[in-house]
């Protein structure tokens, strides 16, 4: 971890008055590596990722993505530099088509917006690239399907897949697993897996075993801190996470 | 998708075809309230524009009316009549100053946003009704109207309804591209959801920003050919309860449909003339339709329609 991180944030700080919900959290996301967070309900992941992705300002601290600061600017600005997320609660575009939200996805990244004449649907290279990453998905099938058609897991994956639509460097998955059943999780984890060497991922997640199995790197954020970063052994050794992450049982993880 | 574009033909043939059909017939009273449906209409379009597909509730949107229709009839008062110069003006005026509107009131959302457009048109409500070297709380009549280009004068009531079709069509074919298109697509989808619009890394400030914009300046094209309708402008273009009607028509139509704001101008232009003739309370009436509408039928007349003619359409 000598090299220089992708992703550095540094004494990062947000308080929600007297309660302290990111409280000096420092953390390195490599290149191209699957870094886990994980922490007990409460612990202050979703708003760490907020923080990050720019839905939420920071009080105090830095966040460096890809070589420049990045702590004040706005998602979109943070999205264009290459750094994507995905939300713990599905947010699709309900009046969209499958294929409409996943082309919407491709088009944030490739610009000309602001074009109104010509016909969108007309555009191949955009149909072709969202519908690719359709395929990737396995809903290549269903791209003209409403987004209320697809059940719970395919909305799931849909809403993972939109963040990587941009190519981005990094992708924040907010508990991508949220809710899912054995064959739809099993799926999702191959899904996550496949995008090793891809792309860097910040994966944020709850179902402790999948997080073993996928990430290269493991933090554990407890009370707004981190209080273990390392190698998924190491950290699954680690007395201070199974007494603070699991109360008093051991050697859970 | 056919039959959408045969419908929309025909509509446009009978609409060429109505006033030699009111002559014939000697109904040449209804050539005014033709008129006065394409008008609304074209204003009705555009706060559809801004609210069914932008998603962005806005009371004040008569302020552009009725700031296009001022700027349009004090170039009139002062001698100029050239219809170009109107439309260019009217064009930078509102333009500007929903620019200048939008770029503060899109920093708000929802309830907040309704109340800052709100303040905005009750703010120029006020500064027309204090200008008394234009009528101030009196109004402004004219006598004279909009001269266009091949000597085209907009007295006459049939250049007037050639003219004012002519703008509503062409505002119907730019709304239909846009809708179709890469910015129509993301102004859709900033609508659904803004927050996730914006992690994707689409402009969504600068996207709300283009279609107040847009809207305002059509609401403000409406407002100068309401002008040369009526030969008469007052404050009351600019009081939030204009932009309460606009709102009614854009629902009574059908909200982010194309068709939309046509129907309801002209569902409620007529609904208010046939109903006014028979009583005097016809807004009770017209209160219950527009309940039955929002119950009953949440696309509106357009979706009604839709139902009926191509029940698999999808929008």
């Amino acid at each position: 971890m000598s090299e220089r991180a992708l992703l550095e944030i540094r004494a990062l700080h947000k308080r929600f008055g007297g309660v302290a919900a990111t409280d000096g959290v420092d953390l390195k996301v490599a290149a191209g590596e699957i870094h886990a967070l994980i922490g007990p309900n409460g612990a202050g992941k979703t708003t760490l990722v907020a923080q990050v992705a720019g839905q939420l300002a920071s009080d105090s601290g830095v966040v460096h993505f890809d070589g420049a600061e990045i702590t004040h600017l706005s998602p979109h600005k943070r999205a264009l530099r290459g750094l994507a997320r995905s939300f713990q609660i599905t947010r699709l575009f309900a009046s969209l088509s499958v294929l409409e939200n996943m082309a919407v996805s491709v088009q944030a990244s490739s610009g000309h917006t602001f074009s109104f004449w010509q016909r969108v649907d007309a555009d191949q290279a955009l149909v072709e690239r969202a519908q690719a990453m359709l395929e990737r998905l396995g809903l290549g099938d269903k791209h003209d399907w409403r987004i209320e058609q697809l059940s719970h897991g395919e909305q799931r994956a849909l809403e993972v897949g939109m963040a990587l639509a941009g190519k981005p460097k990094l992708v924040l998955l907010d508990e991508p697993l949220a809710g899912m059943g054995a064959q739809e999780s099993a799926e999702m984890t191959a899904l996550i897996g496949s995008l090793r060497g891809e792309f860097a991922v910040l994966l944020i997640e709850h179902d402790v075993d999948a997080v073993f199995r996928l990430a290269d790197t493991v933090s554990v954020l407890v009370n707004g801190r981190i209080i273990a970063s390392g190698k998924p052994e190491d950290v699954r050794r680690d007395p201070g996470v199974a007494m603070a992450y699991l109360g008093s049982e051991q050697e859970v993880l | 998708m056919n039959a959408a574009r045969l419908a929309a033909f025909a509509a446009l043939l009978a609409a060429l075809a109505l006033p030699p059909v009111l002559q014939a017939a000697g109904a040449d009273f209804y050539l005014g309230t033709a008129s006065r449906i394409l008008v609304y209409a074209v204003a009705a379009t555009s706060l559809n524009l801004l609210l069914g597909y932008g998603g962005m509730i806005s009371l004040g949107h008569a302020a552009f009316f009725g700031l296009g229709a001022y700027a349009t009839a004090i170039l009139l008062s002062e001698g100029v009549q050239s219809g170009l110069v109107h439309l260019l003006v009217v064009i930078v005026a509102v333009g500007v100053a929903s620019l200048v509107i939008g770029a503060i009131s899109l920093r708000t959302r929802g309830v907040y946003f309704i109340m800052i457009t709100l303040a905005f048109s009750q703010m120029l409500f006020y500064l027309v009704n204090s200008v008394k070297g234009y009528g101030g709380d009196e109004g402004l009549t004219l006598r004279v109207r909009s001269l266009l280009p091949g000597g085209l004068d907009l007295r006459d009531g049939n250049t007037f309804y050639y003219c004012a079709l002519a703008v509503l069509a062409l505002e119907l074919f730019l709304l239909h591209r846009f809708v179709h298109s890469r910015f129509g697509r993301v102004v859709r989808a900033l609508r659904d959801d803004e927050v996730r619009a914006e992690a994707l890394g689409l402009p969504v400030f600068a996207s709300k920003l283009v279609v107040f914009v847009a809207a305002g300046i059509l609401c403000g094209l409406a407002g100068a050919l309401s002008v040369n309708l009526q030969g008469y402008v007052s404050p009351n273009l600019l009081h939030w309860t204009q932009s309460g009607t606009l709102l009614v028509m854009v629902i009574l139509g059908g909200v982010g449909t194309l068709w939309g704001g046509l129907l309801g101008a002209a569902a409620l232009l007529l609904m208010q003339e046939l109903l006014s003739a028979q009583t005097e309370y016809f807004e009770f009436w017209i209160g219950w339709v527009l309940l039955g509408v929002v119950l009953f039928a949440r696309h509106g007349l357009a979706g009604m329609l839709r139902s009926l003619f191509a029940p698999k359409v999808r929008s």
